[in-house]
């Protein structure tokens, strides 16, 4: 094993990372300001793909796509969140798992209805489709290192506007007390609606750029709900930056555990036993990793105050 | 004592009304008795179980069409019988898939069983079909478990065994002298058994077998890992979504064009649409592809695309429209009359019908014997993905399993 193929492995981890953070973002603001659990988050970010794969079949362009997939996204969490969630608010956690758990078997079978069951593809536009070489034989996507860039743009876009605008301000005082924002002659259920719409747009963002590299079907956003959650528990549940950091921890521990494991645990072991414990560690070395910071840190990394 | 209460309900019935039941139940056989003429003009009802939600839907529907169409192709009627076909969804879940095959056995009586597409669904309704007598027949899944000492003579398959198909690239891999191979499957039992069966006939180097989880998204790890070791050939098997990301990021890793793509189940009619040009290039082992130059088939692919907006057929439409005709030619052979179990377990193991792969003959255990190729994506001219037969691979093949299977069956 060289230096090189390790360096390349942990770019793999930070670019796997970024994708849950884009993820988990919206994920964790909802959770956090509004104290709403969505368990849709996972099918608004199969809306976003699905959205992306109509709109570049339809328009021929990947960007244009994304112009209009994106606004679609927000419409339609918009539309949903005036339709179910809304109602939701004031209710216990059981009353959103059960509504937003039918949300999602709603919207799974609605593709399908629309789409077909078939997976459908997003093909990686012209300008972005080749790939660069780190090192002798060793090729990386220029798709990925886009997505790259676009995670840590989305990151820092919430960072400046959470921590330094007006509206993030207001954002931050809900979540630390909504009646006080509400007593302040702040419109409290508008500004639950932004930050709802932001969530869903998020969601739909990290949809629409992983439907080139990802096969769109129904059910895709059910497999990433898991982790993006995950992410926001570790990260400290409405902390950007949390989710932020979480979410690269956890794409590194997942993609160099799946490479080292096997290769490390074969100096200690033979390689046909290496290669079986190595295989059944990985996958969870996630949830170890999850289970040790709320050991410690039971609020997550970065708990938001109260 | 205890008081039992079943047994008290019986001895409270008074020996007269005993015999008055007995009675009725001898009237009611003798009623079967006289149905059994007119049960002829009855309607041959023929169950389909398939997985027809979820991310596997595609394979499901493509079954269910192809039976369909060989219906139509029949004229609806199988020796002057009208067919009743019955389509239910296992929703991919082995309880759900019992519950609704004893509807098929017990309330609509169903004269075959057509399905599943999936082992882990086979498995648990195949004993209870088998064991009311009803003829199961597969046009997919092909367990080795049922093709040994556990095979049934109520049980064909028109597909394969399982493994063959890795069994196909591990054999090409070796004739082609590829000296390095790196294995990359998913890590459950069927995965397992295709890293197994790709062995058989390789025995060059393994460089590195490679588990992952089920329904792993990103194999950029992987894929950065094959591009250092730089083997001769990649054998792998991803079904499903799985397949569609791992194609669509090896070919964005520019690998597609250097290292041969040996796959089993990973690219096919069912995933092409999504992988596309992606797909282009890379190799699957079958025992059938689109263009297998044959009028029957040619006929069949046409048909199937005109009536099933524009879709190319894979394995799962053309074995399921086999098994279509497999029943045909035993209810032809028997003229009608299914009561007569043994006649039409004879005629089935005939197998006298044209399969759309050409050669077909049923082994000691009921699954085929056949040729197999390996297959290469391309893009046909109407802009559509098929894959295409590049050369034979086994000729007459049956699987290693049917030794065990007890003579007689």
């Amino acid at each position: 094993m060289t230096l090189t193929l390790a360096l390349v492995q942990i770019l793999n981890g930070v670019q796997f990372g970024l994708i849950l953070f884009l993820i988990a973002a919206g994920l964790t603001i909802v959770f956090g300001v509004m104290d709403f659990i969505n368990l849709a988050h996972g099918v608004q970010y199969m809306v976003g793909a699905y959205l992306m794969a109509a709109f570049t079949a339809l328009t021929g362009s990947f960007w244009l796509g994304l112009v209009l997939a994106l606004p679609s996204a927000l419409l339609i969490g918009l539309i949903l969140e005036m339709l179910v969630f809304r109602h939701l608010y004031a209710r216990d956690h059981l009353a959103h798992v059960l509504a937003t758990f039918g949300v999602i078997i709603f919207l799974n079978q609605a593709v399908k209805l629309a789409f077909g069951a078939a997976p459908l593809s997003v093909p990686v536009p012209q300008a972005l489709a080749g790939a660069v070489t780190l090192a002798p034989g060793l090729l990386y996507p220029v798709y990925r290192l886009v997505m790259i860039g676009a995670g840590l743009l989305v990151g820092l876009l919430l960072y400046v506007t959470v921590n330094h605008t007006r509206l993030g301000m207001l954002v931050r005082a809900g979540a630390s007390n909504a009646p006080m924002v509400s007593a302040l002659g702040v419109n409290i259920r508008l500004l639950f609606t932004i930050v709802f719409g932001v969530g869903a747009m998020l969601a739909g963002f990290a949809g629409a750029m992983v439907a080139p590299i990802l096969s769109v079907e129904p059910g895709m956003g059910d497999n990433v709900l898991i982790l993006a959650f995950v992410v926001i528990v570790i990260g400290g549940i409405g902390s950007i930056r949390g989710a932020f950091i979480a979410a690269v921890l956890i794409g590194l521990t997942d993609t160099l555990g799946r490479f080292f494991a096997p290769t490390l645990l074969r100096a200690v072991l033979d390689p046909a036993a290496a290669s079986q414990t190595g295989r059944a560690l990985a996958p969870m070395l996630i949830y170890i990793l999850m289970a040790a910071v709320l050991f410690f840190r039971p609020t997550g990394l970065f708990p938001v105050r109260r | 004592m205890k008081r039992i209460p079943g047994a008290t309900a019986l001895s409270g019935l008074s020996r007269a009304r005993r015999r008055a039941l007995a009675g009725l139940a001898l009237a009611g056989l003798a009623l079967a008795g006289l149905a059994a003429p007119a049960a002829a003009q009855e309607k041959v009802k023929i169950g389909l179980v398939l997985s027809l939600s979820g991310p596997a839907a595609t394979l499901g529907q493509q079954a269910r069409d192809g039976f369909n169409l060989a219906v139509k192709d029949l004229g609806g009627k199988m020796a002057g019988r009208e067919v009743e076909v019955i389509v239910i969804d296992d929703e991919l879940k082995p309880d759900v898939a019992v519950t609704k095959v004893k509807g098929l056995l017990e309330r609509d009586k169903v004269d075959f069983v057509v399905g599943p597409i999936f082992s882990n669904i086979l498995l648990a309704i195949e004993k209870p079909i088998v064991e009311s007598q009803t003829f199961l027949i597969s046009p997919n899944a092909g367990p080795s478990s049922l093709a040994g000492k556990n095979c049934s003579p109520y049980f064909f398959v028109t597909s394969y065994q399982n493994d063959q198909v890795h069994q196909v690239l591990g054999k090409v891999a070796q004739e082609r002298g590829y000296k390095r191979v790196f294995i990359l499957v998913p890590n459950y039992q069927a995965g397992k058994d295709a890293a197994a069966g790709f062995k058989i006939d390789y025995k060059g180097e393994v460089t590195e077998e490679s588990y992952v989880p089920l329904n792993t998204l990103d194999f950029q790890a992987e894929l950065s890992l094959i591009a250092q070791q730089n083997p001769d050939a990649v054998f792998t098997f991803m079904p499903g979504g799985m397949g569609v990301n791992l194609v669509k990021q090896y070919k964005q890793a520019g690998l597609a064009d250097r290292i041969p793509f040996l796959s089993a189940f990973t690219v096919d009619e069912s995933t092409l649409p999504a992988q596309q040009d992606a797909a282009v290039g890379l190799f699957g082992g079958a025992n059938w592809a689109p263009n297998l130059d044959l009028p029957q088939n040619k006929k069949f692919v046409t048909e199937y695309e005109a009536d099933y907006g524009g879709k190319v057929p894979g394995t799962y439409a053309f074995q399921a429209y086999d098994a279509g005709m497999l029943i045909d030619s035993a209810v032809r052979a028997t003229k009608g009359d299914l009561s007569n179990k043994e006649a039409v377990k004879a005629a089935l193991k005939k197998a006298d019908f044209t399969s759309l792969r050409g050669p077909f003959k049923f082994n000691t255990n009921n699954y085929p014997i056949q040729d197999f190729y390996l297959v290469k994506v391309a893009k046909r001219p109407d802009g559509k993905y098929q894959t295409e037969i590049a050369q034979k691979v086994f000729s007459n093949f049956g699987d290693q399993f049917a030794q065990y299977c007890p003579a007689g069956n």
